[in-house]
Formats: C-alpha cells, structure tokens, sequence
C-alpha cells in the first residue's frame, strides 16, 4: 500500500511503529458512534478477600468485544490494583510515545482513609473503569498485547512472571534512551503543550483547594445546623399554641442538614477524585513530552556528529535515519493523543463541572421543598379549643 | 383599643443622629440622638396634611420612660427596649454601638416600642408617655417629679418575697417558669443562630474564590474558555449575595430577641405579685400574732409559750392598769391591722385580675408575632433556596457550552 500523510510525504509503513501511529493519524475522530464500537469494557462488583497475610479487594473486569485479536467474545475476569497498576506500567514501557491515562492514588494514608469503607472502595472503582475505558478508547492502545493478556486472562501472575519473554505480534518498541542529550529548540506546539499543562496542573491544584475548603466550610456550617434545629423542637416544648410551627421548623432544620450532607459527601466522591486523576495525568504526560524532548536531542545530537566527519556520503547512516523516524513517529503520535485528550478533557470537565452545579440545585430544591411545605402548617389558624 | 393612640397619631422614629455633649459629671461623650416624629391621623380637609411634629430623644430617655412605666403598671408586661449593647453579633457585624449598622436597626426598635406602648389599651393612655412623644423641654423634670423612684421596689426585698412567699397564685408560679425557659431557649437559639451565619457566610464566600481561578484557567483554553469564564461570573454573583441574605436575617433575630426581653418584662409581674402576696401573707401572720397577745392580756391564760408570758409570771404580773393601756393599744392596732388587710387583700385581688387580663393579651400577641417572624423565616429560607438555584442553574447552562 502506497500511505502518504495528508502533507504529500511518503510514509515509511516498514517500522511497525509508524503503521500503528498512521492508524492513530487518520482516526482523529473519535466521537464513536456505540454501533461502530467493537470493545466494551466495565469494572464492577468490588469484592473484600481476607487472607492469612493480607486483606485486598478485587473487581470484575468485564469484556464484550467483535475484535479478532480476541479469542472469545465475552470475559469475565478479576483484579486488583496491583493488576491495574501493573498494566499501566507495561503500557507505558510498551507504548512510551503515547499518554496512558492515570491510576486513581496507589497510597492512602492509613488511619486518614478506610481502604475498606464503601465509599472509597466505590470511588476506587469509578476511576479503574474510568482507565480501563480510556483504554479502550484509544486506537492504539486498545490493542496493546498487555492490555488484551490483562482483559482476558485467568491467571494475570503467571502472565506477568513471564515477562520480557513473551513475543508480541505488534512488538515491543525499542526501548528510548534517556542518553541525557541537550535539546537545541523545541518545537514551538511541544512548547506551548508544556506551557499549558503547567498552567492547567495549577488552576487544578487551586480549584482542588477550593473545593476542599468549600466542603470543610459545608461541614462546619452542618455542625452548627445540627445544635440549631433541636432548639426550636425545645422550644416548641414550652409553647401550646406555637408547639407544631416550632416543630415544623425544627424538622425543616433536620431535612436541610440532610441534604448538606448528601451534597458534601457528593463532592468529596464525585467531584476531587476526577480533579486529582487530571493532575496525575498532566504530571505524566508532562514526562512523556520530556522523553519526546530527549529522543529528538538524541537525533539532533547524532545528525550533528556525522555532519562533523564531513565525509562524502551519499546516504545518511542508517542508525541517524531511525532516529528521525522515532522523532516523527514520537511527535505524530504525541499530536494526535494531545487532540485526543484535549476533547476528552473538555467532555469530561464539562460532564463534571455540570454534575457539580447538578448537586447543587439538587440541594438547594430539597431545602426549597421542605420549606414550602411547613408554609401552610405555620399560617394554619389552629381550631379554638 | 378604640382608644388607642397609636389609631390617633403616626408615631416615627425617622433618624439617628451623632451627637456630643457634656454629661451630668460634666465629661464629654459621644451619644446618639433619635428623632421622633408624630402626626396626628385625622381626616383633614382639601388633602391636606397634618403637619409633623418632631423632637430629639436619647436612649437613656427611652429607659426613663420605661422605668417609668414598669414602676407606674406593675401589673402589666410592659414592652422592652432594644438591647443597649449588641449582643448576639457574628463575626461580620460590628459589636460596636457607633456602627452604622446596629444604630439602624436600634432605631427601628425603638420605633417599635413607642408603636406597642401607643397601641396599649393601658400605657397609650399615661400623660408622661405623651409629653415624651410631643414635650421636648422639661420632660425630665416632669417624670422625676411624679416620684415613681419612690414606688420602685428594692431588689433585695423582691427576691426575700421570691423564697418566702408561701401561697402564691399557682397560675403566676408557673408563667414565672414558663419565662425562665423562654429567656433560655430563646437566648440559645439566638447563639447557635449567630453561628449558624457565621459559618454559612463562610460557605458563599469561598465560592468566590471559584470565580478568579475559572478566568485565569478560562485564558488558556480554546472551547471551553467562554463557559469557564461566565460560570466564574456566576460564582461571584453566589458569592456576594450572602450579604443581604444576612442582613435580612437579622430583622428575625430581632424580633426574637424583642420576645426574649419581654420574658423578662413578664417575670417582673410574676414577681409583684409574689412581692404583694408575701407581704399580704406578713401582714395577716402579724395580725393573728396580735389578736393573739390581745386574748392572752384579757384572759390572763397562756395558750401558747410565749416569752413575754414566761417573764411576767418570773418577773411578777403587770398592774391591771398597765394591763387594759396595753390592750387598748392592741386593739386599736388590730383595726388598723384588719382595715390594712382588707385594702390588702383587696389590691392583691384587683392585681391578679388586671395582671391576668394584660396577660391573655400579651400571649395572644406573642403568639400572633411569632407565628408572623416563622413565616418571615421560612420566606426568607424559600428565597435563599430559589436564588440557590437560579445561580447554579446559570452556572451549569456555562459548563454546557464548553
């Protein structure tokens, strides 16, 4: 096949780097329809397992795919985080020239968090899916040989102890080295790319932190609510013909404290763990535009060095000509991901910034309810006795 | 209430005013003058308006004249002054009696409670009240002269009455409980309120902080810069619109603790009558302790041990002279004595008629107010929720144009 990119130059489709990427290169959209999607993944069902030496969860990976790469079409498989943290690892020993999503957080601090409570268990699981969806999605990706051993099979450990050993069809790429060469100028989008992670780590730092102090400020205010709303039950106590409005008013208190914590405990689940993975996704994406840095200051650096031996030659060295190829093939890949992300970035802060404003209407019509209801039994003129 | 003066005259107090001046040890000192205005509400001809007439009164007036009248009508709930220093404050509100602010809202209390002494079947009618509303000069001088400080009773002698009263009226022993525990509930309420909006006031404000953030991050995004941008707007609007939230809030806690210093207005009924009753109840033991004496002299028997009995019959019997002097003057003390109960009994009767009867009024109208500062709550609360979620409403229709 004669590929070309849509530039005019010719594509060289012999490294098996660069027929990936061209797949990745002409798939920019990636708004796809659930029909011509042919991989399905879901991770539920978190289990607690005890054991002599250590207690652990694990969840049900899920599969449903029409793809050839996989043997059946349905799995059904358990892991847990050592699993996950496993896979992103290989991808990206596997796959350095592209963005792997985040891991929500490996530690917790023991004593601060229950590993084991059901919220943290559920907000781990939002995330995994969340990863493992984000994989899934991506054109490359998707069909990395760990990713498939990962979905499918039965014992993930034996697979693993295998390691290097295994041949894959794709082919692990060759590994970059971080030789330590000094880059002469950096494309001026990788710049601008950096600049703007940079910046967008720290506004998302910040709003972490406001949202964080929102919700303490929320509790504080809950507290408080708590001691205000039995003083008017107390009061109602003294009283003959003011017993029931004081009464009412009291349980309104209740019903509003109700729904405060309903909306803190949202925000803490829903809201700052989706913040957080975009900051560790930011910091790792930041190191692959370093590792992409460092393999064009390695072809920079050799260019340079045959430049120097001014020999009459009439071809470029082979190894010089694969540099410039990993170049490419590094930026092409990385352009593509970037757009990628910043789509999936926007639908995702918009889906989450939405859900956040959600909450809080959602919090405030639960109090508007409640107060419009005890309307009418404080203007109630009650019978004459 | 056909009567009343509040129905006759327009009563305002319109204005604060900061003054100095020397005081009575001749220090200077900052004050505040209140202007009061009234005008009478008569039909007047052609359209015309009754003109207005206005004086400058000082809070220690005010107290003056509600001295007055809780001395002058003990037996009745005589209705308070706005607190003399703020109390109550959360930390937004200045504790300072200077401040613009609590100066505002003295006023319209004080203003309140000319309107309920005016619309009082009883206190509408008192002179003195009416020269403070329309007498600037002398009025001082009017009040002292009826010498109501006379007619005061001694704290010391109130509270003696409080533990030694032996039968007071059961209805007065527990509205004087009951107001105990209204002075408390209403005063916890009143705390826990202040911190209520100390902390809500917190919540608003950190929004804020949203707004600033979403623009800087707005500036390096292409799509979504826009919704970021006016959802950050948005974010300021929720953030500033706790103020007046707030502020409305406290015209409740005012009138709450209008309620919470007529518990104290109450129980100072309560305690007259304990007063009239103990003394009525001393002056029937004194009685009876003198007729006794009486009977003894005349029939020469020693009923009970007395001390005086024990000494005439070791120290020797008196002369039969000295014997009738000493009756005569018993007896005549014993009709003074009867007489003196009766117009005691009398008054303690006609006191806990008219007490009673100013009191079913004071609890209707407690009632009645109350009900009224719920309702004006809970209003409050629906228009805090609605403009909830007005706000994030605007802010999710941002987010969804990104």
């Amino acid at each position: 096949q004669d590929l070309s990119l849509p530039n005019g130059t010719p594509v060289d489709t012999s490294s098996p780097a660069s027929s990936s990427s061209l797949l990745n290169r002409l798939q920019l959209d990636d708004d796809l329809d659930v029909e011509t999607r042919d991989l399905f993944v879901t991770v539920d069902d978190p289990k607690k397992h005890v054991c002599t030496m250590e207690t652990y969860i694990t969840y049900r990976v899920t599969t449903k795919t029409t793809r050839a790469e996989f043997d059946l079409p349905e799995y059904s498989v358990r892991r847990r985080y050592q699993d996950f943290d496993w896979l992103r690892n290989k991808l990206e020993e596997s796959q350095p020239t592209h963005l792997i999503p985040p891991l929500p957080e490996k530690f917790v601090v023991k004593g601060v968090v229950d590993r084991f409570s059901e919220e943290f268990v559920e907000t781990r699981r939002k995330a995994l899916d969340k990863f493992l969806k984000r994989i899934t999605d991506h054109p490359v990706l998707s069909f990395n040989e760990h990713f498939n051993v990962f979905l499918t099979a039965k014992d993930l450990n034996a697979y693993k102890k295998q390691g290097m050993a295994l041949l894959s069809k794709v082919g692990e790429s060759v590994k970059y080295v971080t030789g330590g060469y000094k880059l002469r100028s950096r494309p001026l989008e990788f710049a601008a790319i950096g600049d703007y992670l940079d910046t967008f780590s720290l506004k998302l730092g910040t709003i972490d932190r406001i949202a964080q102090r929102i919700i303490k400020e929320q509790l504080e205010y809950l507290v408080e609510l708590r001691e205000y709303g039995p003083v008017y039950s107390t009061w109602g106590g003294l009283e003959v013909e003011l017993s029931e409005p004081l009464e009412g008013v009291s349980a309104c208190i209740g019903n509003c404290c109700t729904a405060l914590e309903e909306l803190s405990e949202d925000m803490t689940e829903d809201f700052l763990p989706v913040l957080r993975e975009y900051i560790l996704y930011a910091e790792s994406m930041k190191n692959v535009l370093k590792k992409r840095d460092q393999v064009q200051a390695e072809y920079e650096a050799k260019l340079e060095a045959v430049a120097l031996k001014k020999e009459d030659r009439p071809k470029v060295p082979t190894d010089v000509e694969k540099c410039q190829d990993r170049v490419e093939c590094f930026n092409a890949d990385l352009k593509a991901d970037m757009e990628r992300w910043q789509n999936n970035k926007r639908q995702d802060f918009r889906q989450l910034l939405m859900g956040m404003a959600d909450k809080n209407i959602q919090y405030y019509e639960k109090c508007l309810t409640a107060w419009e209801s005890i309307i009418p039994l404080l203007q109630d003129k009650p019978e004459t006795k | 209430m056909e009567d009343c003066l509040a129905k006759k005259m327009e009563i305002t107090v319109s204005e604060a005013e900061k003054r100095t001046g020397r005081n009575a040890m001749n220090i200077q000192e900052t004050y505040t003058a209140y202007l009061i205005e009234t005008r009478a509400v008569e039909p007047q001809s052609e359209g015309q308006c009754a003109p207005v007439d206005s004086l400058w009164r000082r809070y220690s007036e005010f107290e003056l004249l509600r001295n007055y009248l809780s001395v002058t009508y003990p037996h009745i709930v005589v209705p308070p002054l706005p607190e003399k220093r703020a109390d109550f404050v959360w930390h937004k509100l200045s504790a300072d009696n200077m401040d613009p602010d609590f100066v505002e809202r003295r006023r319209i209390g004080l203003e309140n409670f000319l309107l309920r002494v005016a619309s009082h079947p009883v206190l509408c009618q008192d002179k003195i009240f009416y020269s403070f509303l329309t007498q600037e000069g002398g009025w001082k001088e009017m009040v002292n002269e009826t010498g109501f400080q006379l007619k005061a009773d001694s704290r010391l002698k109130a509270l003696n009455a409080t533990f030694r009263v032996k039968n007071p009226d059961k209805r007065f022993t527990e509205l004087k409980h009951y107001s105990d525990e209204l002075q408390s509930v209403i005063s916890h309420l009143l705390r826990v309120r202040a911190r209520v909006a100390d902390r809500l006031y917190g919540v608003y404000k950190v929004h804020g902080n949203y707004g600033r953030v979403f623009s800087e991050w707005s500036a390096i995004e292409k799509e979504m810069g826009d919704g970021l941008q006016s959802a950050g707007h948005h974010m300021d609007v929720y953030a500033a619109s706790i103020d007046d939230i707030l502020e409305e809030e406290e015209h409740y806690a005012d009138q709450l603790k209008e309620y919470l210093f007529y518990a104290e207005a109450l129980r100072a009924v309560c305690r007259k009558h304990e007063l009239m009753q103990y003394d009525l109840e001393m002056a029937a033991q004194d009685l009876t302790s003198k007729k006794q004496q009486c009977e003894e002299l005349a029939t020469g028997t020693v009923r009970t041990f007395s001390l005086k009995g024990m000494t005439s019959k070791l120290f020797g019997q008196e002369t039969p002279e000295q014997r009738e002097a000493k009756i005569k003057v018993l007896e005549e003390q014993i009709q003074e004595g009867e007489e003196q109960l009766k117009s005691k009994n009398l008054e303690g009767r006609d006191f806990v008629k008219s007490a009673w009867a100013d009191i079913e009024r004071f609890k209707e109208q407690k009632n009645h107010d109350l009900k009224e500062a719920l309702i004006s709550y809970a209003v409050m609360q629906i228009s805090m929720c609605k403009k909830g979620i007005q706000v994030w409403t605007n802010a999710k229709e941002c987010f969804s144009k990104m």
